[in-house]
């Protein structure tokens, strides 16, 4: 049985003449949430895009719980879910009506069970009923992690999973980040957030202009470039 | 610059981006050539027109019908038997004619006897176009003129026959050969009277129906990208070949039943007019039977696949909603273009490459078959079916193959090409 949920390995992904992803390698283990973090432009998404079935691989290889992304991706599909940065719905449905949507995709007998979890982990009560665009923007992401968590995908790649909530929406998604590894899910996310990183990630990779320039425990890699937090560390690698 | 300048100078930049002035420029420019391919209506109607003429009649008025016929058109065949009347027919065919125009024997002498003299006209008609009919106008201009003339002469002459013989003192007998069909008692003009209330409706509701369920396309791939749940569609456990089908599916439901309800209007339409009084006398069906229904029904299905399929393929190049509106600019003008075409000409009377053309747009099909159908010219509509399911498929398999790769994320490589020379432009002003 495969161990690992992610095997990356030697990746390489082109648009165009520019390579924004230059080979980089890197495990994520089931039950583990794994970190992939660096400036703006440094091939987090697009990383994540490619694990995500999205984008087409130019070389190396992504295997996700043994199956090749670019042979198999509509069985990868299966084990998957992706949260974008800036998702959205559709917005002439209900957060309910949009959950049963995505639900539909799934196996009929745990439709119901699927909506449930979603509609708990969205946390939107009573406003569950209204039309999409009725929502803010932390409920919108709060019923797009719901609807990202709920169908209990093997592997779940949030790409920055907090980006513009407030202090208490983040807060709040961080948790259920946090509690949905409990049933061994894998996550693979993508922040800018350096104290989320610490937060949330068991290990980390630091990415930059498309390479892997450091990875490991947060509290190794603090104790390895002697610093206070991620956040130094991050400052001291790029550097 | 004052403000009401500086908004005007944003706005107008905005507006006019080459996405919005090239497709102007081409339509003005496809127009225009459309007009010189299918024009040439007043040369033609200054050409003497094409004719056969049989004089069987020896009586007073001869010599002057003959006189305004040999001056006024080119005789390419002449006889006074209408033994001859194949071999005269045969002729104007090959010389590209009009008409046979045949006087009978006594034409003189029931004019004079207060019965009207007749004149039996044998057209070979070309085409059912609007412009089709033009130059049998010259005919008909003829055939005025001995009217009037003979008239003239009664008057002048003073002869004793009753007013209503000296006013209008011959009749004309007309029969029209058209699509290897002989229509007794309709001329050109009258079948292409009776054929455009039937065949101008189809196109109208082809291209309103193109232009609405392949609009709805178009703004749902829009949608999808301006509202950020593509990528969310996208990596859900569902082939790309059901969200391809099933976009195009659900809109080609809506064009059906769009389709359906102006197939009952139109039918409606039909037996309530039931094409005028000459295609009744003239005892003439032409109408259109269940097998034809059945068979256009077929078309304009396909031809909605084909042209949902089309605009899916452009939908896959919209960014947002602005853009999905300038993306259906081009299925307007693929529905413009046949619209106008067989409005005025038939296919059979245009040139070959806009014969090409045309058979290459599939909404041309439905536009075209009704005059098919009506003729019984079933290998047409029957290759047009063929060629459009064809179309269709090849172009779903397009959309398909597009949603597989990353074109439909990150763009085509040209689309890049020209955002990379945007940019460069813009840094440099």
């Amino acid at each position: 049985m495969e161990s690992s949920a992610v095997k990356v390995e030697n990746l390489i992904k082109r648009f165009g003449k520019t390579e924004a992803v230059k080979g980089i390698s890197f495990t994520v283990s089931k039950g583990e949430i794994f970190g992939l973090i660096g400036p703006n432009g440094a091939g987090k998404t697009t990383t994540l895009r490619v694990v995500s079935t999205l984008l087409q691989i130019d070389d190396g290889s992504v295997d996700i719980l043994g199956y090749d992304v670019a042979n198999q991706s509509d069985t990868v599909r299966k084990f998957i879910s992706y949260l974008p940065e800036d998702a959205g719905a559709y917005k002439n449905l209900t957060g309910r009506s949009y959950l049963t949507f995505i639900s539909n995709f799934f196996k009929a007998e745990k439709k119901q069970e699927f909506i449930q979890k979603g509609i708990e982990i969205a946390q939107l009560k009573e406003r569950i009923d209204d039309r999409v665009d009725t929502y803010s923007k932390g409920m919108m992401r709060r019923l797009l992690v719901g609807r990202a968590l709920m169908t209990d995908p093997q592997l779940a790649i949030l790409d920055e999973p907090t980006s513009g909530l407030d202090v208490l929406n983040a807060q709040e998604i961080r948790k259920i980040i946090k509690d949905s590894v409990k049933n061994g899910t894998a996550i693979l996310l993508s922040s800018h957030n350096m104290l989320e990183v610490e937060y949330l990630c068991d290990r980390i990779a630091l990415i930059s202009k498309g390479l892997i320039i450091e990875e490991g425990k947060p509290k190794d890699l603090m104790k390895k470039y002697n610093a206070v937090n991620i956040e130094e560390v991050f400052t001291k690698v790029v550097k | 610059m004052s403000a009401l300048g500086n908004i005007m100078k944003k706005e107008l930049k905005e507006v006019l981006t080459p996405a919005t002035i090239a497709p102007i420029i081409f339509m003005a420019i496809l127009f225009g050539s459309l007009g010189n391919a299918i024009g040439g209506i007043e040369e033609e109607l200054q050409q003497a027109p094409v004719i056969g003429f049989i004089n069987g009649d020896e009586g007073s008025f001869s010599p002057l019908i003959a006189s305004i016929i040999n001056n006024r058109s080119e005789v390419v065949f002449q006889s006074n038997t209408m033994s001859d009347k194949e071999q005269a027919l045969k002729k104007i065919n090959e010389k590209d004619g009009l008409a046979l125009i045949y006087i009978p024997s006594n034409f003189s002498e029931n004019i004079l006897n207060d019965s009207n003299g007749n004149i039996e006209v044998y057209w070979i008609m070309k085409g059912a176009g609007i412009l089709d009919s033009i130059s049998s106008e010259v005919v008909e201009g003829i055939l005025y003129s001995i009217n009037y003339e003979i008239s003239k002469k009664l008057v002048e002459k003073n002869e004793s026959v009753n007013a209503s013989i000296a006013l209008n003192p011959s009749r004309r007998i007309d029969t029209t050969y058209f699509k290897e069909q002989i229509f007794t008692g309709l001329s050109p003009s009258t079948i292409v009277g009776i054929l455009s209330s039937q065949s101008t409706l189809i196109p109208l509701i082809i291209m309103m129906i193109i232009m609405m369920s392949g609009g709805t396309v178009i703004t749902s791939m829009a949608l999808e990208k301006e509202n950020k749940t593509l990528e969310t569609l996208l990596t859900l456990p569902v082939k790309r070949v059901n969200i391809v089908i099933g976009k195009i599916a659900a809109s080609a439901l809506v064009g059906l039943l769009l389709a359906v309800i102006y197939m009952f209007g139109y039918s409606y339409f039909m037996q309530s007019i039931q094409f005028g009084s000459a295609a009744q006398t003239s005892g003439i069906d032409l109408a259109l039977s269940t097998q034809d229904f059945i068979l256009m029904g077929v078309l304009l299905f396909v031809t909605l696949l084909s042209a949902l399929s089309l605009c899916m393929l452009l939908g896959t190049m919209a960014k947002n909603f602005k853009s999905a509106q300038t993306l259906t600019f081009p299925i307007i003008l693929m529905a413009l273009f046949p619209y106008f075409i067989t409005m005025f000409k038939d296919f059979d009377t245009i040139p070959t490459a806009l014969q090409a053309l045309l058979f290459a747009i599939p909404f041309s099909h439905p536009m075209m078959a009704t005059r098919s159908l009506i003729f019984h010219d079933y290998t047409f509509v029957i290759a047009g079916i063929i060629y459009v399911t064809i179309f269709a498929a090849v172009t779903i398999s397009i959309v398909v193959w597009i949603f597989k790769t990353d074109k439909l994320l990150t763009g085509s490589s040209l689309a890049r090409k020209l955002m990379k020379f945007k940019k460069k432009k813009t840094k440099g002003e």
